[in-house]
């Protein structure tokens, strides 16, 4: 194992960053955080077409280009940066996880290659409105078998892109157990979407109601809960990666603030008050960094004991890093970092949100409790 | 996780691991987890360690051979300090010569240098302090006072040195004047090797707070030593002083870090009897020890694995101390609140068990080698490039 990036690594985050500079800056973020839908589909084919960032690490049999997660976290870290919006992280570290982990050759090969060109915005649909990401959580029922077909009733909410996601697999309760079930959003049945206006426009999340609503078993019926705790577990040393790239990029805006800006005729950065602020935000920042490249490089190893805890150690830290981080920002910036007009907010928001997308930290503290046997 | 070393390095730790199991017996297995950079515990047990260690020729995996080492490469360094930490082997007791003088003088001695004063440290005859600090020049050590001044072909040494570690055990002390008396600052500073088998030098050990001798004050009346002792240039010390507190900074985490390991494995056993697992506050406190030794272990991989892919180690190298030891002094305070009243026990002669001593040890780990305050202002300066302080 490498404990290291790569030549080739390196030019990969190169490439990504640049792409994001020109196609998410400032100016991006905030068009598609005031707009209710949030996705720009010129941005999602560049994305796909020049870097094929929806199928990186898709294996090329399902037509993706097969890296592994250490890239993909890469790309996710300079998402987190450039506060990407749109529905890359639902669709790719939700949707094409749970497809891969599913028992489902026939389900990847249908489902997997439209995610991977960038054709199909998919989603995962697994809180309802407990808000919570365990199997005890999980209410909304199916119905039927596989000759007459299944049904799903009830209703997922907070999802993340459900509003415009056309793939959306639903995590759902039968008689025998949790089971996960694929629906065509397009042509649907008795499926009604109402987005949610978010704290963080960043990042869009919606509400889905499902009457009677055709769906399609993905693998055996009653056995998806481990496939899905894998997922949530893959996602989570994604979204750590993402905040570490948001936390570095709030700490890069309080340096450049902190150079320039003058009080008692000096730079405010020359007064440890502000410098102690912004070295404990770097230690912090590269503390995530070691949870979240654990995490990914676990998931690479395939280590199914390591990944247990690496993933619930990253989503606790590195959530709770990115806060503080986005937070003291704000600090250092004074009054101008308090304003609408200021980015410094964008990530505090995004921090927060993110903090609550996959469970709180101190659920995560309580994963990891528990699977250390403390 | 753990470093895969590949298949040739592989071999070696083989033989490391045998080794330890071979020698790490009777009272030195006795003395297993004993000691730490500034715990003077065992010195005589530990010093007896290291002669095993010397026999065995362990030490100085990556010096030359023609100075007693074994001419291995960096990753044999590491492996064999991993192989160490993981043995619980007791501390070492030379560090000091062997992770930072030695390597200072690899870098930056003379060949007579290196041929007289390389050896005998593998060889565990002569001991070494470590003269930088004094009363006036703590964090600002370029206000050293201690002023050598030429006379023939020797330097006489007068003025006061203070917190040397292992001080009263030193047979040679390498110290940080001012040879220049019109100088300021880091102009004019020299490095000097100092014996203290003379009249001139005066070492009074001074108590720490664990109620250990095991830093000291030293005291210099004329002390001499030779116009050959001088460490890269005469007026350059501060360059050479600078060189060795980077390799401090290093060196010391990794195998501090798996001890810290087993301290916080230690606590969650202690918490399981006490049944404080089951107190909310608690458990997330132990959870969080546990992140904190965790994300220390990756944090130093990731610093390893970047040294031996010949890369130029990131920021998390510069950050790695001021993290580990709050994060420490953390696990400290709450395995003393688990050990409840019990913890507060001490043996006759204010004996400490380990959690104790390492509890009150951890006090120094945000001191020395640049303390918290300072490591925040060199990663504010050095690497987030933010201004300097003005300064006089
Ligand atoms: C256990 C132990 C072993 C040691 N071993 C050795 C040894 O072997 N050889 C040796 O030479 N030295 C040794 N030292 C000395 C050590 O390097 C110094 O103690 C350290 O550099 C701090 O200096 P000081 O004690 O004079 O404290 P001071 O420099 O007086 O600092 C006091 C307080 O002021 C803060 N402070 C100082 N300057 C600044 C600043 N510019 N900005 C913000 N805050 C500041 C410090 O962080 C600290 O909190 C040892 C120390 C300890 C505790």
């Amino acid at each position: 194992m490498d404990l290291t990036f790569s030549q080739e690594q390196d030019e990969l985050r190169k490439v990504v960053r640049s792409f994001l500079a020109k196609y998410s800056d400032e100016q991006a973020v905030r068009r598609l955080a005031a707009d209710p839908e949030g996705h720009d589909v010129f941005i999602w084919r560049r994305m796909s077409g020049e870097l094929g960032l929806q199928g990186l690490a898709v294996p090329e049999e399902y037509g993706g280009s097969g890296f592994g997660y250490v890239e993909l976290g890469i790309v996710f870290e300079e998402a987190g940066r450039a506060l990407l919006c749109g529905p890359y992280f639902a669709t790719v570290a939700l949707a094409a996880e749970a497809l891969l982990r599913c028992d489902d050759e026939s389900a990847r090969h249908d489902l997997l290659p439209g995610i991977a060109s960038g054709e199909t915005v998919a989603t995962l649909a697994l809180t309802e409105d407990g808000g919570r990401w365990d199997e005890p959580g999980i209410r909304l029922t199916a119905s039927g078998d596989t000759t007459t077909g299944w049904r799903l009733t009830g209703t997922k909410t907070y999802v993340p892109d459900g509003h415009l996601a056309d793939l959306l697999l639903v995590a759902a309760r039968t008689p025998v157990g949790i089971s996960l079930f694929a629906v065509d959003a397009a042509d649907a049945r008795g499926l009604t979407r109402i987005p949610l206006p978010t704290l963080d426009q960043t990042r869009k999340q919606a509400r889905l109601e499902f009457t009677d609503t055709p769906a399609r078993l993905l693998g055996t019926e009653g056995t998806a809960w481990p496939a899905l705790e894998r997922t949530l577990a893959t996602a989570s040393v994604l979204l750590a990666a993402e905040q570490v790239g948001g936390a570095a990029a709030a700490l890069d805006a309080a340096v450049d603030y902190a150079r320039i800006r003058v009080q008692y005729g000096r730079p405010i950065g020359s007064f440890q008050g502000i410098k102690h602020k912004c070295a404990d935000m770097l230690t912090e920042i590269e503390s995530a960094r070691s949870a979240a490249y654990g995490g990914l490089w676990a998931l690479d190893a395939g280590d199914d004991m390591e990944i247990a805890a690496a993933a619930p150690l990253a989503q606790a830290f590195c959530s709770e890093a990115f806060t503080r981080v986005a937070g003291d920002n704000i600090q250092v910036h004074g009054g101008i970092g308090f304003t609408w007009e200021h980015p410094a907010h964008l990530y505090f928001k995004r921090a927060k949100s993110s903090e609550a997308l996959l469970g709180s930290p101190s659920y995560h503290r309580e994963l990891l409790a528990a699977r250390l046997g403390i | 996780m753990e470093l895969d070393f590949g298949p040739a390095v592989r071999d070696f730790r083989d033989e490391v691991r045998d080794w330890l199991a071979a020698h790490l017996v009777g009272e030195f297995a006795e003395h297993r987890g004993v000691g730490g950079p500034t715990d003077g515990a065992a010195w005589e047990v530990r010093l007896a360690w290291d002669r095993e260690l010397s026999a065995g020729n362990w030490l100085g995996v990556g010096w030359p051979r023609e100075f007693g080492g074994r001419g291995l490469g960096l990753v044999e360094e590491i492996a064999f300090e991993y192989e160490y930490a993981r043995a619980n082997a007791p501390y070492r007791a030379t560090v000091n010569a062997l992770d930072l003088l030695g390597p200072m003088l690899l870098k930056m001695g003379s060949e007579e240098q290196k041929k007289r004063f390389l050896p005998p440290i593998l060889a565990i005859e002569e001991l070494w302090g470590q003269g930088f600090s004094e009363p006036g020049a703590g964090s600002d050590l370029a206000s050293v006072r201690t002023r050598a001044e030429r006379e023939g072909d020797e330097w006489v040494v007068n003025g006061q040195k203070v917190w040397t570690s292992f001080g009263i055990h030193a047979d040679w002390l390498y110290v940080l004047t001012r040879t220049d008396p019109d100088s300021v600052r880091h102009q004019g500073l020299t490095l000097l090797l100092l014996p203290t088998d003379q009249p001139g030098v005066e070492i009074r050990p001074i108590r720490n707070l664990a109620g250990q001798d095991e830093f000291a004050e030293v005291f210099l009346s004329d002390a001499r030593t030779g116009a050959d002792m001088v460490v890269g240039e005469a007026g350059q010390g501060w360059r050479t002083a600078m060189a060795t507190l980077g390799i401090e900074r290093g060196t010391t985490l990794l195998p501090q870090q798996l001890t810290f390991e087993r301290e916080a494995e230690a606590l969650i056993d202690l918490a399981r009897d006490r049944g404080a697992l089951d107190d909310p506050m608690l458990r997330r406190r132990i959870v969080d020890a546990w992140i904190s030794v965790r994300i220390m272990r990756t944090t130093n991989l990731r610093t390893i694995a970047e040294l031996t892919a010949g890369r130029a180690p990131g920021a998390q190298a510069t950050t790695a101390k001021l993290y580990a030891s709050t994060r420490h002094q953390q696990l400290g305070h709450l395995a003393m609140e688990l050990a409840g009243p019990a913890g507060q026990i001490v043996g006759e002669d204010y004996g400490l068990d380990m959690r104790q001593r390492s509890f009150l040890l951890a006090l120094a780990e945000t001191i020395y080698g640049g303390s918290s305050e300072i490591q925040r202002n060199i990663i504010g300066e050095q690497v987030l490039g933010l201004p300097k302080e003005p300064r006089p």
